[in-house]
């Protein structure tokens, strides 16, 4: 049987990625320029019994997701960079609390309300920093309408092994353009059921560390009486000034990510082997990328490229590899230096790292990128 | 690694974003080919000069957007003096004869005739002319069969204008033969 094929952006295919995951809720404020995700949601989300609600703004549209997702709904909610700064609090609530959801947040031109329809992949930092206060961050960023699908599919299943937030953040023309979408059969890609308690009721502690460093989380209404609270909390849930309880706490939510940083990240390696220069790229910004590399070939530059499909963890090992092999990184993105900034930091100034930035709305053309080569060769 | 890109451009309302998504999806769907599509996307799509770029190939397609522009189409003068710069050489170049009267110099063929009077007095309706330049688009540039393309335009329209845009299709291409021949 041939599979279902269809001609999409990305935006829609985000919303048939989190159908697909099994995502049963949506709450979420409509903004340019990711509104076809909100879109497609509230067609299908009835249809299946499930609930798309419009918020007020995008605070409570979080709040509402966060509620739901403790009632043991798969949530979902997208937005852009303005929306993104207003779910801050929320996300950092999130990552205390241990709320899986997933939020798509396409980028825009920013900041405040910036250039809303221009592309832009300023929000890369925003993802990580944005809440403050230590937390774990897992922010996925796709290059394909594809992809798009197979990363909030993806996303689902981190947030709910992690027992986390997790941010998918494409750029504005990832999110906009259309190709061909395959649809993978029901179960070709598994789903990460959320791990529910096994103790009785009056046994169970929500941030019970006993069961490994991602408790199990019951639902709200199913006969599981537990706190949830945006204060350093206990093993009960409750509020806590205990030293030792919340240095402990604070470790194993970061811990949590962080040590399985080789099963959340995910990378391609493009012409690699022999590279001399390197392009470090991710979204849309790769396409041009890989244009650039294959270039570079034809004229003999011993060009490759190293793709970021996961920002957050950064893939610091790989990088780090890199850099004792290279004669240069360049990393092209639509902001003023963000991801530099990372494989700079990994570089450990073994390898030289130039940076080709635009804000002005428009993407970063392969030439640009080939020019630059040169300059490292 | 057979790259083709095309544009189409004209003005904010005109259906051009529309005509473009159905190219791209005839390649992409119909013709088995890879093929993607993206539009500027911003106050001009209210009004003012507009396009729609899709990119078809045989392989994966990296870049998403024109480099060097294989076939313009440009319905409005606004929109050819404003993104026929790349047009390369041996390209084609569609225009609305009733519109476009200043054409650019350049080493490609130019082909036109009234597109938007095409859809309005043999078709019947003016707001098919999308498709009656998609028509021609798809009878100048060769990447899609008629076939394959006129299945991506009745799959892309509601069911009560079917004849009405197949016709529109059809003219369209007949017209665009006619005229470069």
């Amino acid at each position: 049987m041939s599979k279902k094929v269809a001609f999409l952006q990305g935006n829609e295919a985000a919303s048939y990625g989190a159908l697909y995951a099994g995502c049963n809720f949506f709450a979420g404020y409509p903004i340019t320029p990711s509104t076809e995700v909100a879109e497609v949601m509230s067609v299908e989300l009835p249809k299946i019994g499930g609930k798309f609600i419009q918020m007020e703004d995008e605070i409570a549209a979080s709040a509402a997701m966060m509620g739901a997702a403790l009632a043991g709904f798969k949530t979902f909610d997208s937005t852009s960079g303005p929306g993104l700064s207003l779910k801050q609090e929320l996300i950092g609530m999130a990552c205390i609390s241990e709320i899986p959801c997933v939020i798509f947040n396409v980028m825009r031109g920013g900041p405040s309300t910036g250039m809303p329809t221009g592309p832009s992949q300023s929000d890369v930092m925003c993802a990580k920093w944005g809440t403050h206060g230590d937390h774990p961050a897992i922010c996925l960023v796709p290059s394909t309408v594809q992809e798009t699908f197979e990363e909030v599919v993806r996303a689902f299943n981190l947030s709910e092994k992690y027992r986390t937030p997790v941010l998918v953040m494409p750029d504005e023309i990832v999110a906009h353009m259309r190709e061909r979408v395959v649809f993978p059969e029901p179960g070709e890609i598994p789903i990460e059921p959320r791990r529910t308690p096994t103790v009785p009721p009056e046994q169970y502690k929500p941030y019970d560390t006993s069961f490994g460093d991602v408790p199990p989380l019951a639902a709200y209404g199913s006969g599981y009486k537990f706190h949830v609270t945006s204060l350093n909390k206990g093993q009960d849930g409750f509020p806590t000034t205990k030293a030792e309880w919340v240095q402990a706490e604070e470790e194993r939510q970061v811990r949590k990510v962080e040590a399985n940083a080789d099963d959340i990240i995910e990378f391609e390696e493009y012409q690699l082997d022999d590279a001399e220069v390197v392009v470090v790229a991710y979204g849309s910004t790769s396409r041009s990328g890989r244009y650039a590399v294959n270039e570079a070939r034809k004229q003999g530059i011993k060009a490759g490229m190293f793709r970021l499909k996961t920002f957050w963890p950064f893939p610091d090992k790989q990088i780090k590899a890199l850099a004792g092999k290279v004669k240069g990184f360049i990393v092209p993105e639509m902001n003023l230096g963000m991801c530099s900034i990372e494989v700079e930091r990994n570089a450990q100034g073994k390898a030289p790292v130039l940076g080709i930035n635009r804000v002005d709305g428009e993407p970063i053309n392969p030439d640009q990128i080939l020019a630059k080569m040169k300059e490292v060769i | 690694m057979s790259r083709y890109e095309l544009r189409f451009s004209g003005a904010g309302g005109q259906g051009l974003i529309t005509a473009g998504i159905i190219m791209a999806k005839a390649a992409s769907i119909y013709e088995g080919k890879e093929a993607v599509q993206s539009q500027s996307y911003g106050p001009e799509a209210r009004g003012g000069a507009s396009k729609s770029e899709v990119i078809i190939s045989e392989g994966s397609i990296d870049y998403p957007k024109v480099t060097q522009c294989d076939a313009l189409l440009a319905m409005t003068q606004e929109a050819c003096n404003k993104y026929s710069h790349d047009l390369k050489e041996g390209g084609v170049l569609l225009v609305d004869s009733d519109l476009v009267k200043t054409l650019p110099k350049g080493n490609f063929k130019t082909v036109s005739f009234p597109i938007i009077n095409t859809a309005k007095n043999d078709v019947g309706r003016e707001i098919v002319a999308n498709i009656v330049a998609l028509g021609a688009m798809v009878a100048l540039t060769g990447q899609v069969t008629r076939e394959n393309a006129e299945k991506a335009v009745l799959s892309s329209v509601p069911e009560a204008f079917i004849e009405l845009n197949k016709k529109a299709f059809a003219l369209g291409f007949d017209k665009a033969v006619e005229a470069s021949a």
